[in-house]
């Protein structure tokens, strides 16, 4: 059964940046709550999700980040991704996670903010 | 072990030097030589000896005893018992001293104290050459089972032939003692192929040995012949001669012609194959003695059509004979229910071995080698002779049991039967995808993630697709409302965050088509194998 490891949160210039480790489903919910309550924790600038270190990608794991989002909304936080291989940034257009969330092509330009961001 | 240390004792003569030479083939009658005097298990003289106090006035004991009969025979005048540990572990046995005096009672305490102090020395001495002894055999034993396994597995193919319109999958495993089984398959004349499974009787080194020349023989036969009647018979005629005693072979041997069907087989006492047909599973029987007993042997030969869609399942006795917990065999009914029921090719092999297990329970050790060869024609997929592609191949046939994260399996089985076929990663990757989700649903709507009702997964090929059909058991689930997500409600809060999976699905591929028949329900994706929908890349 795929489970998801526990995120790691770090900051950088402001910026709460969650590292993503092994696969985005069902079973990341938890860890990934729990990553964004300490990412929050000290209002941030921004949050940025990295999938460098991300697996397999499924429909539930799209659910988990739909949610994130939600929050991030409701507490008027900017969300930015980075890390994505094609094909899920493909999958973050087709559902258009991208339109709510700016992929980036790096952590540097995630965290600065500089490219990628789109009207949400 | 008092029966296995006290069976032999030496007989003792004076001046016998310390360290026995004993030449047990002739008996001492005065020599200096000693040998050995067997005192059987049930005789007296050993329950006196071991209850003795100390030395034993041999002449004047009266037991009607054999071994003492034979000391006395032998001019033993004094029997000293060695105990130790309240064990008799031997005898010091003393003819008349030489100035022909009677022993006196010092020499008795003396031959006492004596006894006393070598029986524990002799026990110690005794234990480690036994244990010596056990160890050289263990180790003996390791050795040779490394070679048996070394010969064996150097003797089975090294790669299975790909035919076209075929599957062709095998398993060999050996128990720890390595018995006799081997399988090959054997490119012939004319693009048939040769398929054989055998069973030597006996195990380890021999066995090996005797089933690498069987197995020699059959290949340079089977080369010069074309009926695998005949081809038994000359294999059968080279065996006799040198073949040990209480050994022998029991060998099926097939031809299939891949173009038409074809399978001429026959049997040298071999446990009769099962084939599946669309009727259920049955026996592919021939008669013929096992090889290697009798020269001048006939093999009947028989011949089946194995029509598209049917499996054939040549196998080793090791499957059928093993045990369960309660000494319930396996059984050749179970067996032939699984050829029946389950798909054939790979796919079969694991449904038998976990069926297998089950029956053995997860902690027996294997009793016998299990070997299993399955051969498998495509469903729909008359060869053309042409070598034009046909309509729709079959390309695997699997199923997973519904349990969380089993979509991975699905993924990862569908990857590796259409690796070969030249899809490009990006679209590979909206497959692997697509099936996931669909495997997901299937596993979670159709089969309420229960184990028992596994998803059933076919890849064909055709027409420039590849297409994966993901069958569930919730045929009469009321039709789903395909919502499509909004992601903006979603937000909001005014749809689930759930409910991406028909809709990735529906992005990723090229065609989807949903069936359903009040049973079964099928998904079945469909993806271009080169371009299309790459639009937005």
């Amino acid at each position: 059964m795929a489970t998801s490891e526990s995120p790691a949160v770090r900051r950088r210039d402001g910026v709460a940046v969650i590292d993503l480790a092994g696969d985005v489903n069902r079973g990341a919910e938890d860890a990934l709550d729990a990553a964004w309550q300490q990412a929050v924790a000290e209002p941030p600038d921004a949050v940025v999700l990295n999938f460098e270190s991300a697996g397999y990608i499924n429909s539930t794991g799209i659910a988990v980040i739909v949610g994130l989002l939600a929050r991030a909304r409701a507490a008027g936080i900017e969300v930015r991704a980075y890390g994505l291989t094609p094909h899920y940034r493909e999958i973050f257009e087709i559902t258009r996670l991208a339109d709510f969330m700016a992929i980036n092509p790096d952590e540097d330009s995630a965290v600065s903010g500089a490219e990628g961001s789109r009207d949400a | 072990m008092t029966g296995s240390l006290t069976k032999t004792f030496r007989r003792r003569l004076r001046r016998t030097p310390a360290e026995e030479h004993a030449v047990e083939e002739t008996p001492a009658t005065g020599a200096d030589e000693a040998a050995p005097i067997d005192i059987a298990p049930n005789d007296p003289l050993l329950a006196f000896l071991q209850s003795a106090t100390g030395a034993v006035d041999v002449e004047a004991l009266e037991l009607d005893s054999p071994a003492l009969a034979e000391l006395k025979a032998a001019g033993v005048k004094l029997a000293v018992p060695l105990v130790s540990q309240g064990e008799l572990i031997g005898v010091l046995n003393l003819g008349p001293r030489l100035s022909e005096q009677e022993y006196s009672s010092d020499d008795r305490k003396l031959l006492d104290n004596l006894a006393a102090q070598a029986a524990p020395a002799l026990r110690v001495g005794q234990l480690v050459r036994q244990q010596q002894a056990e160890a050289i055999t263990r180790q003996r034993f390791e050795q040779e089972l490394e070679v048996a396994k070394l010969i064996q597995q150097n003797f089975l193919p090294k790669q299975l032939p790909e035919l076209s319109g075929w599957q062709v999958a095998a398993y060999y495993r050996p128990a720890r003692e390595v018995g006799g089984d081997f399988y090959d398959v054997i490119p012939l004349p004319e693009g048939k192929v040769g398929f054989v499974v055998g069973d030597v009787t006996d195990k380890g080194v021999p066995a090996a040995l005797v089933m690498a020349a069987t197995r020699s023989v059959l290949r340079a036969s089977a080369q010069r012949l074309v009926n695998p009647g005949e081809t038994l018979e000359r294999v059968n005629e080279h065996l006799c001669p040198d073949m040990p005693e209480k050994m022998f072979v029991t060998c099926l041997y097939g031809v299939l012609d891949p173009e038409t069907g074809h399978f001429r087989f026959a049997n040298a006492g071999h446990d009769l194959p099962y084939v599946k047909t669309a009727d259920g599973s049955e026996e592919l029987r021939a008669r013929g003695m096992p090889l290697g007993l009798m020269p001048g042997m006939p093999y009947e030969e028989k011949e089946t059509v194995l029509q598209p869609g049917d499996s054939l399942l040549l196998h080793s006795d090791g499957i059928v004979e093993a045990h369960s917990p309660e000494r319930e065999m396996f059984g050749f009914p179970r067996l032939k229910q699984c050829v029946a029921d389950y798909p054939g090719g790979g796919e079969l092999i694991d449904r038998v071995l976990s069926d297998l297990h089950a029956h053995t329970g997860p902690d027996a050790e294997q009793e016998d080698d299990i070997t299993m060869v399955t051969l498998q024609r495509s469903p729909g997929a008359a060869h053309m002779a042409n070598g034009a592609v046909p309509a729709a191949e079959l390309v695997t046939e699997f199923e997973v049991p519904s349990a969380e994260g089993n979509e991975r399996l699905a993924i990862e089985r569908v990857v590796a039967a259409i690796d070969g076929l030249g899809i490009a990663e990006s679209r590979l990757e909206r497959l692997k995808t697509a099936v996931g989700e669909a495997t997901m649903n299937a596993m979670e709507h159709g089969s309420r993630y229960r184990e028992d009702r596994p998803v059933s997964i076919r890849v064909l090929t055709g027409d420039g697709l590849v297409r994966v059909q993901i069958t569930d058991l919730g045929g009469a689930r009321p039709e789903k409302e395909h919502e499509v997500p909004d992601l903006e409600a979603k937000l909001e809060g005014l749809q689930r965050p759930r409910g991406w999976g028909l809709f990735l699905i529906e992005n990723m591929v090229d065609e989807t088509r949903e069936t359903s028949d009040g049973e079964h329900h099928t998904l079945e994706l469909g993806l271009r194998l080169e371009g299309g929908n790459d639009g937005d890349e």
